[in-house]
This record gives C-alpha cells, structure tokens and sequence, in this order.
C-alpha cells in the first residue's frame, strides 16, 4: 500500500475511534457549560454504558440497536440519579469540593462495577457478521460504517433539540445565565437533570458502541477515553457543543495518524501533546471565542 | 385600594452581611411605585428578594395573599411577578425571538403568546427589527428594550425594573420611562428600582427612599419630590 493509502486507510480508522471520542466529549462540554463541573465520572458513565449494552446482547439477546436504546435510557437515567445525589448538594459549595466528588463518584462507579461484574473483561459477542466493503483500495467495515452513522444521528438529534425545542434554549439560558434563566419561569435544577441525562446517554451509545468495535469491555475502560474525550471537549472548546465534536473527531484522526504512520505507543502521548499544546496557545480552543464567554 | 404586593419587615443576609435590616413595603394594584437610593443602599437586594433568588432570614412577603418567601425563584414567575434584573443580563448567545420566547417559557396559550409578542413589538418596535439577531450584538438601549420585552412575555401582572436608565443617554432614557407609563396603563403593576431619583419620581405614584438597608423616606412621589431632604440627597439640591 503506498503512503497516500496507508494515509487514508487511518483516516478511517481515525474518523471511528474519534466518532467515539466526540459521543463522550457532548457529555462532558454539556454538563461543564451548564454547571462548570469538570465531570469526572463522566468516562465511568461510558463504561457502564457498554456494560448495559452488554447485558442487553448477551443475556436477553436483544440486536443492536434496541439495546443500544435501552443502554442509553438506564445509563441516562443513572446519570440523572448521580446529579441528583452527589452534584446537587454542593450547588453551592466551592468547585473543588465538587470536582473532588467527581473523582470519587468516578472511584464508585469502577470499584462497585468490579465487584458486580468482576474486574475480568468481559468479550462483546460478534453480532455483526464481518463485512468489508472495498473502495477502490480502502478497506470500509460495517462496524465503522455502523459507529459514523450512528454518532451522526445522535449528533443531529442533539443539535435539534438543543437549538430548536423548548427544553434545548431552556438548556442554552441556564448555560449562559442560571439565575437570569431562573427569572424566566426556568426550573434550572429540572434542566441540569436533563443535561445530565442526555450526556450519559450519548456517553452510553459510545460504550456499546466501544463495545462492538474492539469486542472487550471491562470496568476501567472508561479511564483513558475519558481522559481523552476531555481532551478533545477542551480541542474544540470547553462548553461548545460543536467543538466537542469537531474535538473528537480530529482527535481520534490524530491518533489514527500516529498510530499508523509512527508507533501505536505513541498514540496516548500525542492526545497529551495536544492538550498541552491548546492550554499553551489557544486554551478557549478552536472553536471559543478568546473572551471568557460561555455557551 | 387593593394591595398587591406587601413586603413585611424583611430581613436578608448575604452570609454575615446585614444587607437589609427590617424594610417594609407596600405596592397597590395598578400603581407604580418607585424605589431610590444611592449605590448598595439595598435595592437590588430588596427586588431579588421578591423574586425568591435571595430567601430573607425573617420577615414575609405576600403577593395577592399568598406568601411568596421561600417559595423557589421559578415558581414566582409563575405566580405573577417578572423582573428586568440591573444589568439586563439578556441570554446574549441566542436570537432576540429566543430571549422573547424564554421569557413566555412558562406559558402555553399559543394564540395568547402570540398577542403579547405583538404587544412586546409594538412598544419596543426595533425588536421587532431585529428578531433574528443575537442579543448580544444590540445596543445597550436595546438590551434593555429586549430585557423588558422578555420580561413582559410572562403576561406578569407585577413587574420589578432595576434601574432601566442604567447606562443609557437621557433621550433613551425618556423613552424607556415613556413605554414604563404604558406597560402601566396597560394594566402592568411596577416597583421601580432607580438611581435616577428626578426620572423616576416624575413617573411614580409612590416612593420609597432606601438608604444602607433601611427605608429613610416613604410617601407621594410628587410631595417626595418636592421635600428638601430628597433634594438635597438624591435631586442635585
Ligand atoms: N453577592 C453579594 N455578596 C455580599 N454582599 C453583597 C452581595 N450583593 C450585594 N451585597 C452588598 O449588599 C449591599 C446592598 O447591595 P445592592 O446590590 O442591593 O445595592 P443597590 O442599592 O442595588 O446598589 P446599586 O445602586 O449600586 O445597584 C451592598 O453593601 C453590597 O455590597
Ligand atoms: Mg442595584
């Protein structure tokens, strides 16, 4: 394969595993807009996600795309009861206090997990039976057909909802001005409940989805793509919902590229370098405006 | 006459500060009712306090007869009262149409929403120019067009304004408090937050003077007005 294939063969790769990326970033640039809370717990949510899927699959034979529904409705629901419990006490305690609690919500969920379901990874069964599809000569499966296409039309129901329905500009007052938001008749507690909901279940599609990719789940999965869907939430800008995506995609491409065309053990440090490198010149990232506004 | 709003000894605190030590008000139906003092003398205090974002730690405020402290900040819009916080704080990063709908957020009527969007466009009629700009582009005046506007979308029937003239050249000025005698006319009870003592005494019924958390003067604007004490303090002799 010449260099220009290799180049594109990893942009597809690039583009599935950053598809994932940008599913879990929505989350943490949603619930970071509308509390300013770093959402620790937030790739934790992911992994029980792929767990619920799992379960789904496996014990009640259930195909795809309803599990991945149901996966997203129990995992939603489960990020609503976390806001509810650990976040909302603290509305008005220092942030570090709350961002401490991340980090233990974030220690709960692995360690309860683990006791449930053993630390062991558990194989996703092969519910997709292999099919490549060759253009011209690119290699396409239909597991990353399936993961673009699926990010797509959550993305463009989230963008529907966010900009067109009620709730959604609700979303957008209580991000921008809680308390102005408040003024207006705006329960912000019911919308901080729903922001959460809806950032856990797109976390949980990318968990099922995860899960159907690489085959593997286990309860720390979610640590390193939520470090990294932090990362690419801070790419495109912390608090934009754009960003969040375009952060992931070009994330998982950057990786893709790394691993592809340098060494696969480089692939977590170029994610870092990233980072570092937006905190150094861009830290609003691309997507943010160089005033401190928020979406 | 029919008191609307009654504002009961109150006392609020933010943490060990003494913000408002024990003021009582009354605002009657169909009144405007204005509110001056100099700077952190309690104003905003006091507005916020009616609108639940701030809990006194003693004292009641009762709105038609139904006691609205400790009630939850949303839940009072709901009940009637709309305020134009100071600073107009519009949602900058949505469409004028937005703000507007955000400000109806509680109501359903489709066809009532629709005549008082009308409404809203008649008395600010650059809104209605603008719709679809982002509320963070406007002017200063029209900020606070847009933040009346958005407040009148809740078709309250006690409407708080903290200082409206903030900021604004006296032209502008004169024709918010135009629209303000209006809005009134139109049945929209007001209290009246100022700095601008002159304006707002010239269009008020009644006037309560606050100084550091505590109500000096009270009484008829237009004797208010007139009185040497109010001169000297706030009317520039
Ligand atoms: N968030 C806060 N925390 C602590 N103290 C506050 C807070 N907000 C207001 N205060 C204090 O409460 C007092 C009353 O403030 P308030 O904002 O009600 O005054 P104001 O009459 O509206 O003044 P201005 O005309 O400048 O708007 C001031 O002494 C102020 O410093
Ligand atoms: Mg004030």
């Amino acid at each position: 394969m010449g260099i220009m294939d290799q180049f594109f063969q990893q942009l597809i790769n690039g583009i599935s595993l950053g598809s994932i990326y940008a599913l879990i970033a929505l989350g943490y640039t949603m619930v970071y807009g509308i509390m300013k809370l770093i959402n620790f717990a937030h790739g934790d949510i992911y992994m029980v996600g792929g767990y619920v899927g799992f379960f789904c699959i496996t014990i009640m034979h259930l195909p795809v795309l309803p599990a991945l529904v149901i996966s997203m409705v129990l995992t939603g629901l489960l990020g609503i009861l976390i806001e509810r419990i650990a976040y909302r006490p603290l509305r008005s305690a220092p942030r570090l206090s709350v961002l401490i609690t991340a980090i233990g919500v974030s220690f709960f969920l692995e360690y309860t997990m683990m006791y449930f379901v053993t630390p062991q990874p558990r194989t996703f069964p092969h519910i997709l039976s292999d099919v490549a599809y060759h253009i011209g000569p690119f290699v396409v499966n239909n597991q990353q057909i399936m993961i673009f296409a699926i990010t797509i039309i959550l993305m463009a129901l989230l963008t529907y909802i966010v900009q067109f329905t009620k709730t959604g500009k609700a979303m957008r007052a209580v991000s921008f001005d809680t308390e102005a938001a408040q003024l207006m008749g705006i329960n912000a507690n019911r919308i901080i409940s729903f922001t959460f909901g809806i950032g856990s279940a797109l976390a949980a599609a990318a968990g099922v989805l995860v899960g159907i990719y690489y085959n593997s789940i286990d309860p720390l999965m979610g640590i390193m793509p939520g470090l990294k869907a932090f990362v690419a939430a801070v790419l495109g800008g912390i608090g934009i919902l754009p960003g969040a995506a375009a952060g992931g995609i070009i994330l998982g491409i950057v990786e893709a590229l790394v691993s592809g065309f340098i060494s696969s053990t480089f692939r977590d440090a170029a994610a870092f370098a990233i980072l570092i490198l937006v905190l150094l010149f861009k830290p609003t990232g691309l997507l943010g405006k160089n005033t401190n506004e928020k979406v | 006459m029919e008191t609307m709003l009654k504002v009961d000894d109150i006392n609020v605190y933010y943490g060990a500060i003494h913000a408002i030590k024990g003021i009582s008000l009354e605002v009657n139906k169909g009144e405007i009712v204005t509110l001056i003092g100099a700077n952190g003398a309690g104003k905003s205090t006091t507005l916020r306090t009616i609108s639940g974002l701030l809990k006194p730690k003693t004292g009641t405020i009762t709105f038609e007869d139904e006691v609205i402290s400790g009630t939850a900040a949303h839940k009072i819009v709901e009940v009637g009262v709309s305020q134009v916080p100071e600073g107009r704080r519009v949602f900058s990063n949505m469409t004028v149409m937005e703000n507007l709908e955000m400000g109806a957020y509680i109501r359903n009527d489709k066809s009532q929403i629709k005549l008082d969007l009308d409404k809203v466009f008649h008395h600010f009629p650059r809104l209605a120019e603008r719709k679809k700009q982002e509320a963070g582009t406007l002017s200063g005046g029209e900020q606070q067009m847009l933040a009346m506007g958005r407040a009148l979308m809740s078709a309250p029937r006690l409407l708080l304004l903290d200082e409206p003239s903030m900021g604004l050249a006296p032209l502008l000025i004169k024709e918010i408090f135009e629209i303000i005698k209006d809005i009134n006319k139109e049945g929209t009870t007001v209290l009246l937050v100022e700095q601008n003592a002159n304006m707002a005494l010239s269009i008020a019924n009644r006037a309560y003077v606050l100084e550091t958390g505590q109500i000096s003067l009270s009484g008829d604007a237009k004797e208010l007005a007139a009185s040497e004490e109010v001169r000297k303090a706030y009317l520039g002799g």
